[in-house]
């Protein structure tokens, strides 16, 4: 009787197997990070402690414009790409079916179903064209094109939160003689605001983490962070690489934490 | 009647004007360079690069065989063919992979205390969010010839001298598995949390046997999260670029880096083309073949 009563959750093995792989998640990326704090040149070889490659960093003009370029692409393809997915989430929601739902929303999710280096060579080929006939090589290529694969990250956690959303408050709203417009500011984007809030961070760490389009799309001195990485990989191995790859993960780890604080905030 | 069709028209165009910016925006940036695509992959390669305006099907030709250049015989191409099943086969066994690791780590987070799912959910979430590039860059480092493993290795005397195991089907799979795997987790996860394990319970209450409680009840309610796992690790993996040119480099390319190729130093637009569109193609295979599964399965069960 005594060994009937065991708790099926513990299946044998799955302990162990599931230490195992927070092991191998962590341990690469832990070693990563102390090789940062490195004070040797030459990688593997541990001289003692120091920030030396993350003052390296700091001085290195190259790492700075990269660093600039992709905050500021992420933030401008994030907000575009939030602003468009929350007008595509008001439009497909709430509706009892109109002409052409289907194909906004099979358009909406078409992103994600190309693989990145296809859509990567494809912009190529368009806009190495366009770069040619309007001579404008600026940053908002980039920016247009990351908006566009940002778009259906941004749009599934706006149109999650409209669609839970309770309808019979914005028509309490119109009866009490709001104005569309009034009912919409003061009642449903309050509602909204987490959801939006979370589209853009979705946008914003695609757009950050996005290595291969950036690299095929980008003129002469546009590097962002994960290309300049990129490219500083294939010239020299130095442990700089590892003090810009803690940074990035840091802040990977900061968007996490942050999410986290706010999506904990409003339950 | 006609006023209120003439409402639902007003509706119709109000939904497409908020719609339109995110519509516009993917079918200039996405839609149409795809559309593009398909057109090169029909053009002759230009001499330094891009396209000459002439109708050729060189390039899906190409795409699985080669002429011989003295006796035109035609004859399948053995560099594609290897790239091709290399693809496939790698993002197989990834995805095997990160099943193994993946599903006993969705039940560990899905079956700790309430107040502790968070803390790990958290620690898979971390890599999760970490760019792609950096953690390729993490495990390349262990297993580079004068990494981590290789350093232990020596260390302790096991081996004499370092172990080349960097630009290999192996490296490479090793990295993509370290990649994807939170791909994995996630949507197992999310599956296991919503069981009722008061069934398992209830299963094992009448007598049923370990294995057939697994088999018959939880199997059956996990299936949604592994067939969604897989598919969030095969796709990408298929597809992947970043981490087969860190870590197999040009001895083991995968089908992404081919088409890179073809553009860079390759000089073959339109062969570049038909490869991206073949990629594509298998990707919409998987993601249809998913969709099929989903959608027969509560009638099924």
């Amino acid at each position: 009787m005594v060994d009937r009563a065991f708790d099926i959750r513990r299946l044998p093995g799955a302990a162990t197997l599931a230490i195992t792989c927070f092991v191998i998640l962590y341990v690469p990326m832990i070693i990563l990070v102390a090789n940062s704090f490195n004070t040797g040149r030459v990688i593997g070889e541990w001289e003692g402690l120091s920030l030396r490659w993350y003052a390296a960093a700091l001085q290195n003009e190259a790492f700075l414009n990269a660093a600039a370029t992709s905050l500021i692409l992420a933030t401008m393809a994030a907000a575009v790409a939030t602003v468009t997915a929350t007008m595509a989430a008001l439009a497909t929601t709430r509706s009892r079916g109109f002409k052409g739902e289907g194909a906004i929303h099979l358009i909406l999710n078409q992103p994600i179903m190309v693989p990145e280096i296809v859509l990567a060579i494809a912009l190529l080929i368009i806009l190495a064209q366009v770069k040619q006939i309007t001579g404008y090589t600026g940053l908002g290529y980039l920016i247009i094109a990351h908006s566009a694969f940002c778009i259906p990250f941004a749009y599934m956690p706006i149109r999650a939160r409209l669609e839970g959303m309770d309808l019979t408050l914005e028509t309490a709203a119109a009866d009490l003689y709001a104005s569309r417009f009034y009912a919409f500011r003061k009642v449903t984007l309050p509602i909204l605001a987490p959801g939006i809030l979370a589209g853009f961070m979705l946008a914003f760490v695609i757009s950050l983490d996005d290595v291969v389009i950036s690299d095929f799309l980008k003129s002469p001195g546009q590097d962002t962070l994960p290309t300049y990485l990129l490219g500083e990989l294939k010239r020299n191995l130095t442990s700089e690489i590892y003090a810009i790859s803690s940074l990035l993960l840091l802040i990977s780890v900061l968007i996490v934490a942050g999410s986290w604080l706010v999506t904990r905030k409003k339950i | 009647m006609l006023a209120k069709d003439h409402a639902m028209r007003s509706d119709t165009r109000r939904r497409w004007g908020l719609a339109l910016p995110a519509v516009i925006i993917i079918t200039l940036f996405s839609i149409l360079p795809l559309v593009v695509v398909i057109a090169y992959s029909f053009l002759t390669p230009g001499d330094f690069g891009g396209v000459k305006w002439m109708l050729s099907f060189d390039g899906w030709f190409s795409v699985l065989f080669e002429r011989d250049i003295f006796d035109d015989t035609v004859s399948l191409s053995s560099a594609h063919m290897t790239i091709l099943g290399r693809s496939v086969a790698l993002s197989l066994a990834t995805t095997l992979i990160t099943l193994i690791l993946g599903v006993p780590t969705a039940w560990f987070i899905a079956t700790r205390p309430a107040g502790q799912r968070a803390f790990w959910l958290f620690l898979i979430t971390i890599p999760f969010w970490t760019n792609l590039l950096v953690r390729t860059i993490a495990v390349q480092e262990m297993i580079r010839a004068d990494g981590v493993f290789n350093r232990i290795l020596l260390g302790l005397g096991v081996i004499d001298a370092p172990i080349q195991i960097m630009f290999t089907n192996f490296a490479v799979l090793m990295g993509m598995a370290y990649v994807f795997l939170p791909l994995m987790v996630l949507p197992v996860y999310s599956a296991i949390e919503k069981f009722d394990f008061r069934l398992a319970e209830a299963g094992y209450d009448l007598y049923a046997s370990r294995f057939y409680c697994l088999r018959k009840v939880i199997l059956p309610m996990v299936r949604p999260g592994i067939i969604a796992g897989s598919i969030l690790v095969f796709v990408p993996a298929l597809g992947a670029y970043v981490t087969p040119r860190i870590m197999g480099g040009g001895k083991s390319m995968m089908l992404g880096n081919l088409i890179e190729m073809q553009f860079g130093q390759g000089r073959n637009w339109p062969l570049g083309a038909a490869l991206a569109l073949t990629l594509t193609a298998l990707v919409l295979v998987a993601l249809i073949w998913y969709t099929r599964l989903t959608a027969g399965g509560p009638r099924r069960g």
